[in-house]
């Protein structure tokens, strides 16, 4: 019980008068506090990565202002930034639903290749001549990600539900699945002259940018921020509908809490574990779908630096909230395209890593507190 | 202080005593699991130590074992005053202990499972050599089992085996055993007591850790029994005592509290439980034909020591649980093996015995844990949405009729303390409506004062007409609330009383059926 761990974990030093002493927190902490740890987190960490940029003969201070200018410094760079954070937010609301009823999808990578793969798919089966109207290309470019991802979603959902295999192998294997279906149609099928990728998309098919509109609004001009950033942000709008105020995220959030109170309660758990990860699957998809017609503008081999994996980092950091999935999003765009401003010393990655490392960790602090306690009291 | 005084008795006695706690004190987060206990085990006895689920008695168990830290008595094994930090010291003081789940790793033999964690052998396993001495050890103590068989191929009883011969390899002299009865079956049960036995000609010394009376009386020569973390009776002979005793010793017979309670009127009947059979969790029978009838307008108890089929009989009726044979009707309709949510909707309110991790989800609010029923329904249903201010609406009123103590219906449930928490399952179970309540210890681990709130709760449910079936080990709280009493043992009813013959009930609690203690009578 948790009164052992205290125990356990106090060192009694006979000589030195005070001991550290690690308790779990009977109360709730205040509401500022989990923001606190967290901004405190971040400084440690751009501390300790400021230390060793000196070790490495760099200036700490001009390399933290010359990452926060790559990614923030300009409209340009923040629309970049902007680009890079949005398959984000779709795959981080993606693992967050899914994590929400404790189902560990680790497949948003394959779903979001799979939605690349539907979305390729109605252009370049053509299930829709090239000619066709925006209109209609879009929303049926959209329709068919998500399908696509949620489908991919569905086969390891039902095998969780009906046989009760483990979804974070079976979502991390279906995964190379998807990569690997993915490949096979852009080496073979929608192949372009012998190239590993398929045609240019036509124009109709492509989500509209910022930039199309510098001929009415000028300070559009360059700027790549395309459609995808409305998805994802009316996705997290969704999501939180769903979580907070419909009948089916209040199942989500009673199962993924106490799955006994759920039985208890009268839900169909093997239902909702289908139903989720097929939710979870389409938002994957509508990222995948949003990055090829928002970006890429043609099925290719590598569209993802691993966004699927990312997501679950994401939503862990955005303690599954889905408009904290937001926020997170654009903070790691812009290391993402920090990192590759300075390359190719790798600093971003490391403070990347360093950052996440000290919010995880921080965590501890939300659930034991720390205390300092003289030898004398503890007898 | 009378702890000088004390300390020259122990020195006196400390030549038959192996184990000696004095005033043993143990607090967890609002609750006292030991208060003030002492606890002695000879030299070569089988002691039992007897008490509820909750009781304390795992908790003390777990102090000698080194598990926990008390946090005041003192323990002294062979008369000299021990400090364990680990289990470790515990075994190396002599002390070991078997739980009830076996710690043990499927996928590698008896013998590497003995040796896991030892200093020898240190790197080359010598599993040959070792095999041997395993196999000397189980001939010794008459445990039969296979030194080379994987442990998943073992059958419970098998595994409980290797755990013993796992303590007695490392050399403990005084094996706590925690209620190892409770996975075997009958014939396996009668094996394990000839082993305990050939253990203590050994010369070893058993505590065993049990609620059930007849194993009690069969295989211990003392008997310690705690209630609500305290000792109602300190190393009492088996030979000079009864079942009958004990069970009262066990649930307690204390003051009666004073119920304003009107004379019962029953109407249809609600709930027919015809000749019920299930099975338990391990797949064992656990209800073997009962037949029980509840009515509207009275509250029916189900008495009982704990494990002889309450909670697989409330998990049928409630639908948590499939039947094997039998019936459950509802007023006339079949409800066994069916939907939760069927029962739920026929207006079946169910206050489980586990109130945190059955009947509340922690981290939710308030609302969302009292709306967990009636979220289907409108008016917090509205269509696939949930009316939120509707809900906050139902939860504050909720909140102010049943006194429920939080600063917020926002607040998570996992803060309430365990009054205020049985008061929100109790809104919610209430707030339906029911024509059928099941009730399972509603009072178990309350203080006074919540205690009476939930009785004068279930009487005024009675005066609303619903069918009540109040299953709880507390004789006293069943006596003074229900107006008929059934008895289980063993998964079948014993017989029903209308008056409170305490003397008749605790026979039938140990195994007698009323036909028999009434042909004894007459």
């Amino acid at each position: 019980m948790s009164d052992s761990l205290s125990s356990t974990h106090a060192p009694t030093r006979r000589r030195f008068p005070y001991s550290i002493r690690i308790e779990p927190r009977l109360k709730e902490p205040p509401r500022w506090y989990p923001f606190a740890i967290s901004i405190g987190a971040i400084v440690l960490a751009l501390m300790a990565g400021g230390v060793i940029i000196f070790l490495a003969g760099g200036d700490p201070l001009r390399s933290y202002v010359h990452i926060a200018k790559a990614s923030f410094g300009s409209l340009g760079v923040f629309s970049d930034t902007i680009v890079k954070a949005t398959p984000l937010i779709l795959v981080g609301l993606a693992c967050a639903i899914a994590f929400r009823m404790r189902l560990w999808n680790i497949g948003a990578e394959g779903q979001f290749f799979l939605g690349a793969f539907g979305a390729s798919a109605v252009v370049l089966t053509p299930l829709l001549p090239p000619d066709t109207s925006p209109w209609i290309f879009i929303p049926a470019m959209m329709l068919a990600g998500i399908l696509a991802g949620a489908l991919w979603g569905f086969i390891p959902g039902y095998l969780k539900a009906r046989f009760n295999v483990n979804e974070i192998i079976s979502t991390l294997m279906m995964n190379y699945i998807a990569v690997a279906w993915n490949n096979f149609f852009i080496y073979a099928v929608w192949s372009e002259g012998g190239f590993q990728m398929s045609h240019v998309f036509p124009k109709s098919a492509w989500l509209p940018r910022l930039a199309d509109y510098a001929k009415e609004i000028p300070i559009f001009r360059g700027l790549t921020t395309h459609l995808g950033l409305l998805m994802g942000l009316g996705a997290a709008v969704v999501v939180w509908f769903v979580l907070y105020r419909s009948r089916w995220g209040y199942e989500i959030r009673l199962i993924g809490d106490n799955p006994n109170a759920a039985r208890y309660a009268g839900l169909n758990i093997t239902r909702n574990v289908v139903l989720v990860m097929m939710f979870s699957g389409a938002l994957a998809g509508l990222a995948g779908m949003s990055e090829i017609t928002g970006v890429v503008h043609r099925l290719q081999g590598s569209i993802s630096p691993g966004y699927g994996f990312t997501g679950i980092i994401i939503a862990w950091l955005a303690k599954l909230n889905p408009f904290a999935v937001v926020l997170v999003s654009v903070f790691f765009g812009a290391l993402i395209l920090a990192g590759r401003e300075i390359q190719p010393s790798g600093i971003p990655k490391m403070i990347q890593g360093i950052i996440l490392v000290c919010l995880i960790a921080s965590d501890f602090l939300l659930r034991y507190r720390i205390r300092i306690v003289r030898q004398a009291e503890e007898a | 202080m009378t702890n000088t005084q004390e300390n020259k008795d122990h020195t006196r006695k400390s030549e038959d005593l192996v184990v000696d706690m004095r005033g043993i004190v143990k607090r967890f987060p609002g609750v006292l699991a030991n208060d003030l206990v002492d606890f002695e085990l000879r030299r070569g006895e089988i002691h039992a130590l007897l008490g509820e689920n909750g009781a304390g008695k795992s908790t003390l168990m777990n102090i000698l074992a080194g598990l926990y830290r008390p946090d005041a008595g003192v323990i002294l094994i062979n008369g000299k005053p021990v400090t364990f930090s680990s289990p470790r010291d515990a075994i190396e003081a002599g002390i070991g202990m078997v739980h009830q789940h076996f710690m043990l790793v499927p996928s590698q033999s008896v013998t590497e499972n003995i040796l896991l964690g030892l200093d020898k052998p240190r790197f080359r396993l010598h599993l040959n050599e070792y095999h041997q001495i395993v196999a000397d050890l189980s001939e010794r103590f008459g445990l039969k089992v296979d030194p080379r068989a994987k442990v998943w191929q073992l059958s419970v009883g098998e595994q409980q085996r290797v755990e013993i011969l796992k303590m007695l390899y490392r050399g403990a002299q005084v094996l706590i055993m925690d209620e190892p009865t409770a996975v075997l079956a009958p014939q396996e049960i009668e094996g394990l007591f000839e082993t305990l036995r050939s253990m203590v000609k050994e010369g070893k010394s058993l505590i065993f850790i049990s609620h059930k009376l007849q194993e009690v009386m069969a295989i211990a020569d003392r008997v310690s029994v705690l209630r609500r973390g305290k000792v109602t009776a300190v190393s009492l002979k088996t030979k000079e005592t009864d079942r009958n005793e004990l069970a009262k010793l066990m649930v307690g017979r204390e003051v009666l509290f004073f119920l304003d309670k009107s004379p019962c009127k029953p109407g249809e009947i609600v709930l027919d439980v015809d000749n019920l059979q299930a099975q338990n969790d391990k797949g064992l029978a656990a209800l073997r034909g009962v037949t029980m009838q509840v009515r509207a307008g009275e509250i029916v108890g189900l008495a009982g020591v704990a494990g002889n089929g309450q909670r697989e009989l409330a998990q049928v009726i409630t639908g948590l649980r499939g039947c094997t044979g039998g019936h459950v009707r509802l007023r006339g309709e079949e409800i066994s093996n069916s939907p939760v949510r069927l029962g739920i909707s026929k207006g079946v309110a169910y206050i489980p015995e586990d109130r945190a991790q059955v009947g509340t989800a922690p981290n939710l609010s308030v609302t969302d844990n009292l709306i967990m029923k009636s979220y289907r329904r409108p008016p917090i249903a509205r269509g696939w949405m949930i009316d939120t201010s509707e809900a906050t609406h139902f939860a504050t009123q909720l909140k102010e009729t049943y006194d429920i103590m939080v600063p917020s219906v926002e607040t998570p449930v996992r803060l309430l303390s365990g009054g205020n928490l049985q008061r929100v399952i109790l809104a919610r179970e209430i707030s339906g409506k029911p024509s059928l309540m099941v009730a399972m210890q509603p009072t178990r681990g309350l203080d006074v004062g919540a205690i009476e709130g939930v009785h004068r709760i279930l009487l005024e449910q009675r005066e609303a007409g619903a069918a009540i079936l109040l299953i709880s080990e507390e004789l006293e709280e069943l006596l003074s609330l229900s107006d008929r009493i059934y008895v289980i043992y063993e998964g079948k009813i014993m017989g029903e009383m209308q008056d409170s013959d305490i003397d008749k009930i605790g026979l039938m609690m140990t195994g007698t059926p009323l036909d028999q203690i009434r042909a004894k009578g007459a």
